[in-house]
């Protein structure tokens, strides 16, 4: 049993080394599809994340929206619109360089050190419900109901407002 | 104690994962690459919110539903976000940020 405890664990260092790797391979790269790739890396890592979790569910819907749906979406966009090489290669060299390390730093040092590093998290006495598919979906029909409403109509605004976006200038261009 | 069953190395993760993405959106030159950063974000928020759950909350189905909500979002914002950067591209074309100076489409 304690074979298995240690094959997660090693396996947990891998997911992080992943999701890590994704991350600089995603805003690293000068092409914008090795960009995308790297952020289906990442998003495959957070997958295994949940897992450890312990929430299966949340790591399938996790391949299932992200990397199936937004990951495609935005390689559409990369394929319908090209980016010039000579912006791309400023990608690694702008200006923004070192205005983008100083805000990175800065950002996780004050988290870290002024939030997380500090704060005494004390867990729940007790727990109602588990982490089961069976709860969450009485949950969200029940309880939660606002929230599986909500997200329903922002899908739909969506959808139409992407159509609406996507054919105006079609339509400018024909006539 | 095993390193996975910590509470703070998800924060971390995720604080890593917001920094990624503050640096990418401050560092990238085009629109596309943005929003693939701002994906970071929003994962790094999920991933709190599902660190808290497990370890905190006492009600382990809000932290799920909350990162499901997150993944609407984002899936709603790529598919938004992707037409205007098409829009953007048939009028100016080109995905340079720095070129888009006027609202007017």
């Amino acid at each position: 049993m304690i074979v298995y405890k240690y094959l997660a664990e090693v396996l947990f260092y891998a997911l992080v080394c992943l999701t890590f790797a994704g991350g600089i391979m995603a805003v690293r790269s000068k092409m914008l599809m090795h960009a995308v790739l790297g952020l289906a890396a990442t998003l495959f890592g957070v997958a295994g994340l949940y897992f450890h979790l312990g929430s299966p569910f949340l790591a399938m819907m996790q391949i299932l929206i992200y990397v199936g749906a937004v990951c495609i979406i935005i390689v559409l966009g990369v394929m319908l619109g090209n980016t010039p090489d000579q912006l791309a290669s400023k990608n690694l060299t702008g200006r923004n360089l070192p205005l983008a390390l100083l805000a990175c730093t800065t950002g996780f040092i004050s988290l870290f050190v002024a939030t997380i590093s500090r704060t005494e998290f004390t867990s729940a006495t007790e727990k109602v419900g588990d982490m089961s598919i069976e709860f969450v979906g009485e949950s969200l029909l029940l309880q939660y109901c606002l929230a599986f409403e909500l997200i329903s109509v922002i899908l739909l605004t969506a959808i139409i407002g992407a159509i609406i976006l996507a054919r105006g200038g079609r339509e400018e261009k024909t006539s | 104690m095993m390193i996975s069953a910590n509470l703070n190395t998800y924060l971390i993760i995720a604080a890593v994962l917001l920094v990624i993405g503050i640096y990418g959106m401050v560092q990238h030159r085009s629109l596309i690459g943005i929003l693939i950063s701002s994906e970071f974000i929003l994962n790094g928020a999920a991933l709190n919110f599902m660190a808290f759950n497990k370890f905190v909350a006492p009600n382990p189905a809000v932290g799920q539903i909350y990162a499901l909500f997150i993944m609407g979002i984002a899936a709603a914002e790529a598919a938004i976000v992707v037409s205007i950067i098409i829009a953007v591209y048939r009028k100016y074309q080109s995905e340079d940020p720095e070129e888009l100076q006027d609202m007017k489409m």
